[in-house]
This record gives C-alpha cells, structure tokens and sequence, in this order.
C-alpha cells in the first residue's frame, strides 16, 4: 500500500492541480469526507467548498465550484466546474462578485434568485479560502 | 494627367486595404492560438469525464435516465453554429449549407425541424428567408465560456425533456488543422448509450449519496462538455478560416499592387515620351 495519494483537480478550463499528497478532505454533497491513502474507490458529487489537502508539514486550500470526486488506487480525480488554488483567488474580484450577487438578491427576482444565491455562495467561499491560506484577508 | 493620378490613387486605395488584411490576419492567428489553448485544456476533463461514466458499473439501463432514451421521432431539433463576424471565407456558408441540407433531409423524412442558430450569420440567414428560428444565442464570438455552453446544452436538454422535440443535431465546423475545417453532424440527444471497456475490471465503487444520483448528474455534464467542445471547436475553425481568408486577400493585394505599379510605370513612361515627342516636334518646327 503507497502511503502517498495522487490528487488531481481537473476543470473545463485545464487542469489546476496535480500532485502526491498525504491527505485529501473535500467537500461532498452529504458532508465533508477525508481520504487517506488506502480508501475505498468511492465516487461522490461535490459542492461549492474548500478542499484542504496536506503535504509534508504543510496545508494548501483549493476552491471547487461543485463536481465529482473518484477515489481509486489512492488517486483522487476532482472534476470540478470551476476551481482555484487559494493564493491563486483574485480576492477583489470575490468581493465585487458578491456585492453583486447581494445586489441582485435584495431585487427578489424569483428567476434569479437561486443563481444569485449560488453567485454568491461561490464569492463567500473563494474569500473564505483566500483568507484560510493567509492572503487578501 | 488625369489616368496617372487615378492609378496612384488605385495604388494607395489598394495598399491600405492589404494594411488592414495583414493585420486582421495577425489577430486572428492571435485568437486561434488561445481558441486552440482552450481547446487543449478541455481534453483532461472530458477524458476522465468519460473515465467516470464508463467506470458507472454496468446495469446502467436505458430507461435510467430520459436523456439516454430514444423515443419515437417527431420532431427534430438543428442547432446550427456560426459567427457573428464575417470575412472568414467559406466558414460560414459551409455550415449553413450543411444545415440547411440537414433541415431538408429530415423535412423529406416526414419530421417537424425547429431551428436554432449560435452566431449572426446563421441567424441573419433564416430570417431573411423568413424562417422561424426557436432559439438564437448571439454575441458569443470569441467570448466562449463554459457557463455559456452550460446555457446552452441547458436551454437543449429542458426542451428535450418537455418534448418540444425528440432528437438534437448539432452542425459545426470541426478544426482538423489551420488550412482545413470540415463540417460535421452530431446527434447530441438522446446520448448514444455509454460503451463499456468489457474487459476492464469493475471495481466496486462506494456511492454518495446514490449511483443514480451521480450517473444523472454525470449525464447533464458530458451533454455540456460536448456543447463545449463544439463551440471552441467551432471558434478555432472561424478563426482558422478568417486566417487562411485573410492571407489570400493579402497576397491578392499585394498582386495588385504589382500589376498596378507597372501600368502607373508604363503610364509614366508614354507621357514622358509624348512629352518629348511635343518637344522635338516643336523645335522642328522651328527650325523650318
């Protein structure tokens, strides 16, 4: 049994992410879950969320904007929409995301109200992940 | 000298027209470089998106999901791409020939079409014809995203499952290489059922929350992914086609140029000569 996992991250835009790593904790649909080298294969859908992966002594933070996760012969495969690594988040552009995303919220426009919603989740987030790997606080 | 001064003009008119060419050839070598950038980035994902739903074990039955489920045909959805641009030489008029060839086989085949255009071009074509077009997404030229392609295969699969029609084409140009773009057809719903590598092992996967679950919300994304892939696809051949176009007329020009130097030169040359001819003549006038 290696003792490494593989994480990959992978969006419509190219890959953002591809190396060993110790530990993976991700954001599923049911709940955030852990993998450790030696897991089960395990094929889950994610949701907009922080995913924290460990390396030696360190931890990195990387933003999914939902997708799958495929666990199998300790590779982790994330097929996300969209994702970014936490230092690599435009923290300005977060905020003007979300202050839009508020702005359209307060019209109660029924339509787009769940994509506002979802606007703005995505910017709460990306924020909370720039701010976890210590940058744009 | 009224002719000399019309052939400089000539001249001059011609020579801005192939500054102008040259430079929307470079732009456009500019633009298909990062529509083939895009391109390349899209392949991992919708490999290993291929890679999950072939990994989905095997009792994945046709009647699982709606979008697998062919039903009887009435009506046929066409969703042609284009650009909004023009001045790509044949990109455009290609594909609407196809599309329209398409539309006309399956009319003969005793089925309703409803039309869709991506792109001006497409767009203008129908409407000048008076033809009805369902849906028209424009504006999208260069600016390709993949939340636009979500729209889209969006905006599909919902008609799909209301069945404002049975069966989806797609009709695009596929970028082979720079100097060759071919049109193809793409039967986007109901999805050709998935191909399973018999062979590989099946492991056993753990599911969250439910295999169902994952296998319909797996589907929806390759349907986006090959809208994806077909609109950059798409953008890469408009503006291969607007390059290769763009150096022809280039080079047309600059032929131009050349034929029309040598006349402006000949012209030059025989006014020069009549000139002397005056003189001469006139001096021997004199002379009598």
């Amino acid at each position: 049994m290696a003792d490494k996992l593989t994480l990959d991250i992978v969006t419509p835009y190219g890959s953002v992410f591809s190396d060993e790593v110790d530990e993976v904790v991700a954001p599923g649909t049911e709940g955030e879950f852990g993998v450790l080298p030696g897991h089960v294969p395990f094929i889950t859908t994610l949701n907009i969320g922080i995913l924290t992966y460990k390396k030696g002594g360190s931890t990195g933070y990387v933003f999914v904007n939902s997708g799958y996760a495929e666990v199998s012969d300790d590779r982790v495969l994330i097929l996300a929409d969209s994702a970014e690594k936490a230092e690599d988040i435009d923290v300005e552009r977060a905020k003007a995301a979300m202050k839009r995303a508020e702005e359209r919220m307060k019209k109660q426009e029924e339509i787009d109200f769940a994509r506002a919603q979802a606007a703005l989740q995505r910017a709460v987030t990306r924020i909370e992940a720039a701010k976890k790997a210590g940058h744009g606080g | 000298m009224a002719t000399l001064r019309d052939i400089k003009r000539r001249i001059n008119s011609v020579k801005s027209t192939a500054k102008i060419t040259r430079a929307m050839k470079m732009v456009s070598a500019a633009k298909l470089r990062r529509a083939q950038e895009r391109m390349f980035a899209l392949r991992p994902y919708a490999d290993k998106i291929g890679e999950v739903l072939s990994s989905l074990s095997q009792p994945v039955e046709q009647d699982v999901h709606p979008l697998l489920m062919p039903r009887p045909r009435k009506t046929v959805e066409v969703l042609i791409l284009t650009s909004d641009k023009g001045l790509c030489g044949a990109f455009n008029s290609n594909v609407i020939k196809a599309g329209v060839n398409l539309i006309n086989r399956l009319k003969s085949e005793g089925f309703e079409v409803s039309i869709s255009t991506i792109g001006r071009k497409a767009r203008d074509y129908f409407k000048r014809r008076g033809v009805e077009i369902r849906e028209v997404w424009t504006g999208l030229s260069g600016k390709i995203t993949y939340s636009s392609a979500q729209e889209v295969a969006r905006n599909l699969m919902e008609h799909y499952m209301n069945e404002t029609f049975d069966e989806v084409h797609l009709v695009y140009n596929e970028f082979k290489t720079v100097v060759a773009q071919k049109v193809v057809e793409l039967k986007l719903l109901p999805i050709a059922p998935v191909e399973h590598e018999t062979d590989k092992e099946m492991k056993d996967f753990l599911f969250e929350p439910s295999e169902e679950e994952v296998f319909n919300r797996l589907l929806p994304k390759s349907i986006e992914i090959l809208v994806y892939r077909a609109m950059l696809e798409s953008q890469a051949s408009e503006e291969a086609a607007r390059m290769t176009a763009m150096e022809n007329a280039t080079t047309n020009a600059e032929d131009m140029i050349d034929r029309l130097t040598l006349e402006y030169n000949k012209a030059r040359q025989a006014s020069i000569t009549k000139e002397l001819m005056d003189i001469v003549g006139g001096a021997e006038a004199l002379k009598e």
